[in-house]
């Protein structure tokens, strides 16, 4: 019988070697796809056992972690004044994930980025719980407070720009959301989150309007259409344009008027932008041509699908298209649409003399140990006008807020330039318009810190009443304000 | 197996008996667990565990006492088997009173499990004072047939627990799975009944394409335990035990009659019923799909298959470290049948392949025993306790690693539950005590009483 009996016991050796086996390759192959698993629990648990670094403005964090004492995710995360700051930070809940800064840098926050693993090393040997490190923003919290409440109960965007670097002043978007209302992964979390999604809730308050939502640009894109048309040479500040008023559409028989009764027949560059001439943009653009006028926009930030800041923004658009939508896209009005910011980016590079600095928003990023792990320096993106040219526009804006459309955005001795936009929208404009506004204020030196833009979705008031001075520039003033004030 | 070649083997007189070895292996297998007691203790709230000092004792005073006995009743039994049973049944405990720190369902089982590792002990004490001989149970085959056939077939007749009619309920007491005591009487039952038959069945046979093929009528013992096999598997929807019991009759069926047709016979039935149920019972179908895709299944809300996975794969090499991780995750059963997903994340690769060594070093010290028994039944015996024990293992293992389909049986020692922990001390016992009957050295040749007879008659 002994034969068999060692064959048994080959056989039970094999059972134990394939489980052996097996044990090794879940254990050691297959180890570090299971471990990272993003169903696998153990990584959330993870993530929130510890402090989760802050973001900082100004110097003082925004968020904040609070210690839940039960279940599996120890520390949840909260925000100081959550709907204000909700378009820079993004939110970071246990239940739903994470999204803007506090995914992006996520690293950081938690502490496991690679450029942290010196920190980690160190609190492992000495014993102390994993560390997360901080975001520092460019943010300035007057500015933002100053855009948040000036939109008030209104739907629309604020975005500051600092012209001279790009670091971003304030980023604000109505109605907004409260992060710490779904941080956690409760009953009530998931409740909360619900009710602020889309097909619940038609106002979007998820939505980053400052940064994902392009909008039609409006009258505020003739700055556009000025700079290519300066940069032509075929146009001067104060030289009168040739155009008719009315002006016919090419390739078409409607004729495009202005608003009101406004001296545009033949207007100067300045005149036309202070007046918001109608005719005289869509003939510029017209007689640019389309390539022209895509090659200023892109120049100005237009048709880059990659804008991170380091939260990435929606692509505004300058498309290619037939001469009378190219004419009527001169002035705002047809295919090309544009996010706040791109719009805060083409004020900032006529107040910072025809250079445009990338935008971005966070600073540094640091180590638990306040080493700084990472500092953005600012970069040039572009150069869409000359120097001189910038100046022109410089001074058209100027005269825009001095004795044109944008009157309500003077700041007593404060130099500041404008452009009014009021952009129709909806199946034969049936919809309430947005109501837009672009600006920078200058120092004594006269360089600019700060260019905004603001953009008020819909309103209750009156049609007439929206237009972009109304509306928008009261808010731009109150920003550009508050930025000149923290000086 | 150094006396290749011949059927017994004979030890020459004066074999050391190895009681101490025993006992000094004894001493790190309470130890270990204590360490491992108070690593617990230290990783959860950062000191010792209130408890420890009692744990500690009581499981030093069973190693103790199981120790004297084996060293009174069955001194030459093998040294190894006790001290790796006590090992595995002490980290058990450990790892219990781990989860128990746990919010998990049914509080804590570290103390009722500790009663039911001591009521073992007493089990193992009994059989090997009262066993004087293993041979004795040769008595007991038809008995056995029908305790293990009541056994077996009892489970039907009450509630269905999570799925599988593996369980008696008596209203009071508690539950009771009688498939681990089955499957130590079903051994004796084919040991005995095997040697009795084993030359009808292994001479009685045709030669057909290279395979001794039996006669028509001496297949008729398979056949019924492979439908009772298969019933099981219907009617209690356990294919642990199902594969447990089929696969212990053909491992013993083979070593009786030295016939490899019968491997292959039996593994052609396990295969053709194993399909045919799995193709027509939904639970058991539902533990197939399981297996083969196990983040499908977790998505349909089968989480355990998935939650075990990412428990072994989140231990890695050297494990999370006693309770710092989080297979409570597992949920129901992660004391009982999931138990040896703890083991793989908190003690990693290293000390998954550490407890698999040690039980295939007991099955494989059971088959020595085997090996080295001088009397058929005995054989028989030993070789079968020992596969079932393998089997086992290999079945709730695989399962939980995810190797093959999951079945509701639990790790020997290792897992809560008391009926396994009773049965198996059991089983331990007369593997122990075969085992101290092979190796006892031939009693010395009696002075001849003739001789001294002749003289007293003469003078």
């Amino acid at each position: 019988m002994n034969k068999p009996l060692r064959r048994i016991a080959i056989f039970c050796g094999l059972l134990v070697l394939a489980l052996l086996v097996r044990d090794n390759w879940i254990q050691l192959v297959q180890a570090d796809e299971l471990k990272s698993d993003p169903k696998n629990r153990r990584v959330s648990i993870a993530r929130y056992a510890q402090p989760r670094g802050n973001i900082i403005v100004d110097g003082k964090a925004i968020t904040g972690s609070a210690d839940t004492k039960s279940g599996d995710f120890r520390y949840k995360r909260t925000y100081k004044n959550g709907p204000m700051w909700a378009p820079v930070t993004g939110y970071a809940s246990q239940a739903f994930g994470a999204n803007q800064i506090e995914a992006l840098n996520d690293g950081i926050l938690t502490g496991d980025d690679d450029r942290l693993f010196f920190n980690r090393t160190i609190d492992m040997l000495t014993g102390k719980p994993q560390k997360g490190g901080n975001v520092v923003t460019t943010l300035n919290a007057k500015a933002q407070r100053a855009a948040f409440e000036g939109l008030g109960d209104n739907k629309g965007a604020v975005a500051a720009i600092n012209p001279k670097t790009g670091a971003i002043l304030a980023l604000a978007s109505t109605p907004s959301y409260d992060p710490s209302s779904f941080a956690g992964n409760g009953d009530a979390d998931t409740s909360e989150w619900s009710k602020l999604q889309k097909q619940k809730n038609e106002d979007e308050p998820m939505l980053n309007r400052a940064l994902r939502q392009t909008y039609p640009p409006g009258s505020t894109y003739k700055v556009v259409t000025a700079a290519a048309g300066l940069e032509s040479g075929r146009y001067d500040l104060d030289k009168a344009t040739e155009t008719p008023d009315p002006y016919r559409l090419p390739d078409s028989s409607t004729d495009l008027g202005n608003d009101g009764d406004i001296p545009c027949k033949n207007a100067t560059v300045r005149n036309a932008l202070r007046y918001s001439c109608n005719t005289v943009f869509a003939k510029m653009s017209n007689s640019l041509g389309n390539g022209e006028m895509i090659k200023m926009s892109e120049k100005f930030g237009f048709n880059d699908k990659e804008l991170d800041t380091p939260v990435r923004a929606a692509e505004s658009v300058y498309p290619e298209d037939n001469k009378p939508q190219n004419a009527m896209a001169g002035i705002g009005q047809a295919s090309n649409r544009a996010t706040p910011l791109q719009m805060a980016m083409v004020a900032s590079a006529v107040a910072n003399n025809g250079t445009l600095m990338k935008p971005y928003m966070v600073d540094q990023l640091v180590a638990p140990n306040l080493n700084v792990v990472q500092q953005q320096k600012p970069k040039e993106l572009s150069e869409p006008v000359s120097s001189e040219n910038a100046q022109k526009l410089q001074q058209a804006m100027e005269t825009v807020v001095e004795k044109g459309t944008g009157t309500t955005a003077q700041i007593p001795g404060v130099t500041v330039g404008g452009k009014t936009g009021t952009a129709q929208h909806g199946e034969n404009n049936s919809k309430n318009p947005y109501a837009w506004f672009i600006s920078y204020a200058k120092d004594k030196d006269g360089s600019a810190p700060v260019a905004v833009a603001v953009v008020i979705e819909s309103s209750n008031t009156l049609r007439d009443d929206i237009a972009g001075g109304k509306l928008a520039a009261p808010v731009a003033k109150r920003v550009m304000n508050a930025v000149l004030e923290g000086k | 197996m150094t006396n290749t070649g011949s059927n017994t083997t004979v030890s020459p007189g004066g074999l050391p008996s190895r009681r101490n070895t025993e006992l000094a292996m004894l001493v790190f297998a309470v130890l270990i667990p204590v360490f491992a007691y108070a690593n617990v203790g230290l990783a959860k709230d950062g000191s010792l565990p209130a408890g420890m000092l009692g744990y500690g004792l009581g499981l030093g005073l069973l190693a103790g006492v199981a120790h004297i006995v084996v060293r009174r009743w069955a001194p030459y039994a093998d040294p190894l088997m006790l001290p790796i049973a006590t090992l595995l049944n002490g980290m058990g405990l450990v790892l219990i009173y781990r989860l128990d720190l746990e919010p998990l369902p049914g509080g804590a089982a570290a103390p009722t499990q500790l009663m039911w590792s001591t009521l073992g002990v007493a089990l193992f004490v009994a059989v090997l004072v009262f066993l004087k001989d293993h041979r004795v149970l040769q008595r007991y085959t038809y008995i056995s047939m029908v305790t293990a056939l009541i056994l077996l077939i009892l489970p039907v007749f009450f509630p269905a627990r999570f799925g599988a009619r593996i369980w008696i309920t008596i209203p009071g007491v508690g539950s009771l799975q009688p498939g681990e005591f089955a499957k130590i009487i079903i051994a004796v039952f084919f040991a005995g009944y095997l040697m009795v038959k084993r030359d009808a069945l292994a001479l009685a046979s045709r030669r057909f394409m290279g395979l001794y093929l039996p006669r028509g009528r001496d297949l008729g013992p398979i056949l019924v335990i492979w439908g009772l096999s298969v019933l099981i598997l219907v009617f209690e929807t356990d294919l642990g035990t199902s594969l447990l019991f089929f696969g212990l009759f053909v491992v013993m069926l083979y070593v009786a009659t030295e016939r490899t047709s019968w491997i292959v016979f039996g593994l052609g039935l396990t295969i053709v019923g194993a399909v045919a149920v799995a193709s027509f019972e939904p639970h058991v179908q539902s533990r197939v799909d399981d297996w083969l895709d196990p983040m499908q299944a977790f998505q349909n809300g089968s989480e355990q298959p998935a939650q075990a996975l990412w428990a072994f794969g989140s231990g890695g090499t050297l494990g999370s470290g006693l309770g710092q991780g989080f297979s409570r995750l597992i949920g129901f059963a992660a004391k009982s049948d999931y138990i040896f997903a703890t083991v793989g994340e908190e003690l990693g690769l290293a000390g998954v392949m550490a407890i698999l060594l040690l039980y295939g070093l007991l099955v494989e010290r059971g088959i020595r025993t085997s090996l080295a028994a001088r009397d058929p039944f005995g054989k028989l015996l030993a070789v079968g306790l020992s596969a079932a024990f393998g089997i086992q293992v290999f079945v709730v293992a695989g399962g939980v690693m995810g190797l093959i389909p999951l079945t509701g049986m639990t790790m020997p020692f290792l897992a809560q539950g008391g009926s396994s922990v009773i049965a198996n001390w059991a089983l331990v016992a007369i593997l122990l005590k075969i085992s101290d009957t092979a190796r006892r050295p031939a009693p010395a040749p009696a002075p001849s009483p003739d001789a001294e007879m002749t003289q007293v008659v003469r003078p």
